[in-house]
């Protein structure tokens, strides 16, 4: 079972990086659990983790959001390979986040990134997904924690 | 009259964002771009060419990753000063980079004022 501590990495990692990269804060929603795959965004970063766990990490967020991100973090291209870039970027801070927490016990990928609404996200048959809504501005995205 | 030459910078990045990010938050007049890259196979092309005096140095990049590129670039020129710019938060990483030969350590992502306080730490 997915501990709170565990879960709380990733979340810190989403959140820290709208924090620190456009100097404003994001909050959390209500945590929800849900039975195979949860429907995502244009934008999604996934991050692959075996080890002591497996599964798979993502976080998935919509075109309007990102782009605001964009203009926050002051960047003035708004095409959509920098949209790929923005979400991979912020799936590498996940990432980075829980290589310190969980050290060698976990081995976590280098995040891909997919677009489009219907992404073939990896999933595992029977694998239920922690679904954080992650609020900032306006605007709602994803983070979906699917693990063993 | 003694007038010193900038420092030539590299950044090696392979996301565009933060290629751009790094050139526009680093404030120092004695820097002066002469290159950016996206992995290390083009870092170290663009090294052979630009002779930079330093380097900032993404780790997780296709083709040739950060740390493997750290390596070469300082067989290519010991003096140089490299600034690892990196997601990878934990300890082991940063440790490997500094043997590998690089100067200072910034995480992912980070303010203005943390970038501009690490290419001073850097130069000083």
């Amino acid at each position: 079972m997915l501990h709170e501590q565990e879960l709380k990495t990733f979340v810190d990692g989403t959140t820290n990086f709208f924090e620190v990269a456009a100097q404003q804060p994001a909050s959390i929603g209500s945590p929800y659990l849900l039975e195979g795959t949860p429907a995502v965004h244009e934008y999604t970063g996934v991050i692959n983790i075996s080890g002591k766990r497996e599964g798979v990490v993502f976080f998935t967020a919509p075109k309007a959001m990102l782009t605001v991100l964009l203009m926050k973090m002051q960047e003035n291209d708004f095409s959509h390979e920098t949209m790929r870039d923005l979400v991979g970027e912020v799936a590498n801070t996940i990432s980075g986040n829980a290589r310190r927490d969980f050290g060698r016990e976990f081995v976590i990928s280098v995040p891909s990134v997919l677009s489009g609404e219907k992404p073939e996200l990896p999933h595992k048959p029977g694998l239920r997904s922690f679904i954080i809504p992650i609020n900032w501005r306006s605007h709602s995205a994803k983070l979906v924690v699917s693990l063993t | 009259m003694n007038v010193r030459r900038p420092m030539k910078l590299m950044i090696v990045d392979d996301s565009n964002i933060m290629r751009r990010r790094i050139e526009r938050s680093q404030q120092f007049e004695e820097l002066q771009l002469v290159g950016t890259a996206g992995n290390g196979v083009e870092a170290i092309e663009l090294f052979k060419r630009t002779d930079p005096d330093v380097v900032t140095m993404d780790l997780t990049m296709p083709r040739m990753d950060g740390i493997e590129c750290i390596g070469q670039l300082v067989a290519l020129k010991p003096e140089v000063r490299i600034l690892v710019i990196s997601a990878l938060a934990d300890k082991a990483t940063a440790v490997e980079a500094m043997e590998k030969g690089a100067n200072g350590f910034l995480n992912k992502p980070f303010t203005d004022r943390q970038l501009n306080e690490a290419f001073a730490e850097l130069m000083r």
